[in-house]
């Protein structure tokens, strides 16, 4: 009885979605941390540095998994009640005040999520899976110029603690003597599968070249066509993020049975949360598309 | 405040019975003293209808005093109507104005089953408590005084706070998810506040919250709608201590 209990009971719905919301919420003020190096002056290198360790870091991986579930499982626990709920009613009312005693956004938060849910399709689909499918991903280059020979494009590696200047050439993949550079300390490169860096000699990795997710995002944002529409769209998921967060973070701790002396707090750190988060992270894509 | 009579135009939810269909029906109302409770004025409205020989509106009430829990009606789309902490017997003509239009209508819930016009079948809640919503106590002749064991101040105001619950079904009326949460948890912190209710603590939450799941009440999303329409002022504490109780239950 117990053990059931824990999955189909109402009650038990409301603890899965707490759970997975407050996770979300981790979740969430760490993306923004990564995100805001956008704003900052060298932000090529930071942004596609950190989006490099996103993308192959172990420990990242088991909490990206978690993320995915927590979404997925935050998102089919939400229909599900939503349609419980609906059906707890069957004859509606004809006339109602809802706003007498609740608030919007605790009222309207299946269509909140459901806007976040699509604009986290999207996202992914624009960004995320760039990314990691993506075979003709631009790759991150800085141009050297050195007094009295024509100015060189290398690509910018990582690999070791060291970063790598990689000649355009060993694109091609073979191992050449005069194909890869590195700047510093002359080393035999080549680069494998687009990304992977290889010492020419040995035939062992040493590290990747940088996938330029920093590029990919200032040209969608700033897309001549799309870059407002993305702009605006993220603005306006970014506000239904906010309504959701405004209602969802005191809910999620009433409903894990939290209600005490300390509520008072816990609902003000939850507005602070609900207004900051989803602000930085839209002052992001209006930065991009309406400067440089 | 002086008395005064306003004329009103009601729209009031008739159905034959149960399994009829309903529909909202129109009624204009003289001479309604603003002095006159809401139920009064239903009274006034059921005596027009037997002079011009129609079938009275029926509707819930008892003791007409606020404590019975037995009047409900969802007036203007609020339970119990515009006012706070208060039950439709104590809801007076003059929270209203000459010539609005009032709507009346039951309490919606699948668990609620319309009986007829405005009157519901509320033994949902009856079945709640009896699946969990009491002591045992041996009657057998020696019985212990419950004064005879200590409680705390604190606890003994909560559970009185949750005790005050009626029955009256505002809530799942009121809530956007007919949940029933508000009741159950009422129920539920009545007895695991105090010592006497923590020997069926564990069976108690677990049966009462299968019990209201079993009759179709939603689930609760936390708007507060609730405690705000509770003409009782039951706080959402008691949800959160359901909550807790259910946990710990479950995880024993």
């Amino acid at each position: 009885m117990a053990k059931s209990a824990l999955l189909k009971s109402s009650i038990a719905k409301k603890y899965w979605m707490a759970l997975t919301g407050l996770f979300l919420c981790l979740f969430l003020a760490g993306h923004l941390a990564g995100n805001l190096q956008l704003l900052l002056p060298n932000a090529s290198e930071k942004f596609n540095a950190y989006a490099l360790f996103m993308t192959t870091n172990p420990a990242v991986k088991i909490l990206s998994y978690l993320t995915y579930i927590s979404i997925i499982f935050h998102a089919v626990d939400g229909i599900l009640l939503t349609f419980q709920n609906r059906a707890a009613r069957p004859v509606r009312y004809v006339k109602t005040n809802p706003a007498a005693n609740s608030g919007f956004a605790s009222r309207n938060m299946a269509v909140l999520g459901t806007v976040i849910l699509i604009f986290i399709v999207t996202h992914m689909v624009n960004f995320w899976a760039r990314m990691h499918f993506d075979k003709n991903i631009p790759l991150m280059k800085t141009t050297i110029s050195v007094k009295g020979q024509e100015p060189r494009e290398f690509y910018v590696g990582t690999g070791d603690g060291q970063y790598y200047m990689v000649d355009q050439v060993a694109l091609e993949g073979e191992a050449k003597d005069t194909t890869a550079n590195m700047m510093m300390m002359p080393k035999q490169l080549k680069i494998v599968n687009r990304t992977e860096v290889y010492n020419a000699g040995a035939n062992v990795k040493v590290g990747n070249v940088y996938k330029d997710l920093h590029k990919i995002t200032v040209d969608f944002f700033r897309d001549p066509k799309v870059g407002l529409l993305a702009t605006l769209g993220y603005v306006i998921a970014m506000l239904a993020l906010a309504f959701h967060l405004w209602h969802g973070f005191q809910s999620a701790f009433q409903s894990l049975g939290i209600n005490n002396k300390f509520t008072p707090t816990i609902k003000f750190v939850g507005r602070a949360f609900a207004i900051i988060v989803p602000l930085l992270f839209a002052i992001i894509p209006l930065y991009i598309h309406f400067t440089k | 405040m002086a008395s005064k009579s306003i004329n009103i135009n009601l729209k009031v939810w008739r159905q034959k019975n149960a399994k009829a269909n309903g529909a909202m029906e129109t009624y204009k109302l003289d001479d309604v003293s603003t002095d006159s409770s809401f139920l009064e004025m239903l009274d006034q409205l059921n005596e027009q209808l037997v002079t011009e020989k129609k079938e009275p509106v029926a509707f819930d009430h008892d003791c007409r005093e606020g404590i019975c829990g037995m009047c409900s009606l969802f007036i203007n789309g609020r339970a119990h109507g515009p006012e706070t902490g208060i039950t439709t017997c104590q809801l007076h003509m003059r929270s209203f104005k000459d010539g609005d239009t009032i709507y009346i209508e039951p309490w919606r819930s699948k668990a609620f089953p319309v009986v007829k016009d405005l009157v519901v079948d509320r033994s949902a809640f009856d079945r709640i408590q009896q699946a969990g919503g009491f002591v045992s106590v041996n009657t057998s002749g020696n019985t212990i005084d419950a004064n005879s064991i200590p409680v705390p101040k604190q606890d003994a105001d909560k559970a009185f706070e949750a005790a005050a619950c009626i029955g009256c079904g505002a809530c799942v009326a009121t809530c956007k998810n007919g949940s029933a949460m508000l009741f159950v948890g009422a129920k539920v912190s009545q007895y695991a506040l105090l010592p006497q209710g923590q020997v069926e603590a564990t069976d108690r939450v677990l049966n009462m919250v299968r019990q209201m799941d079993e009759e179709g009440f939603g689930n609760c999303t936390n708007t507060g709608a609730c405690e705000i329409e509770c003409p009782k002022g039951i706080s959402l504490e008691n949800i959160a201590r359901m909550n807790r109780e259910f946990l710990k239950a479950s995880s024993k």
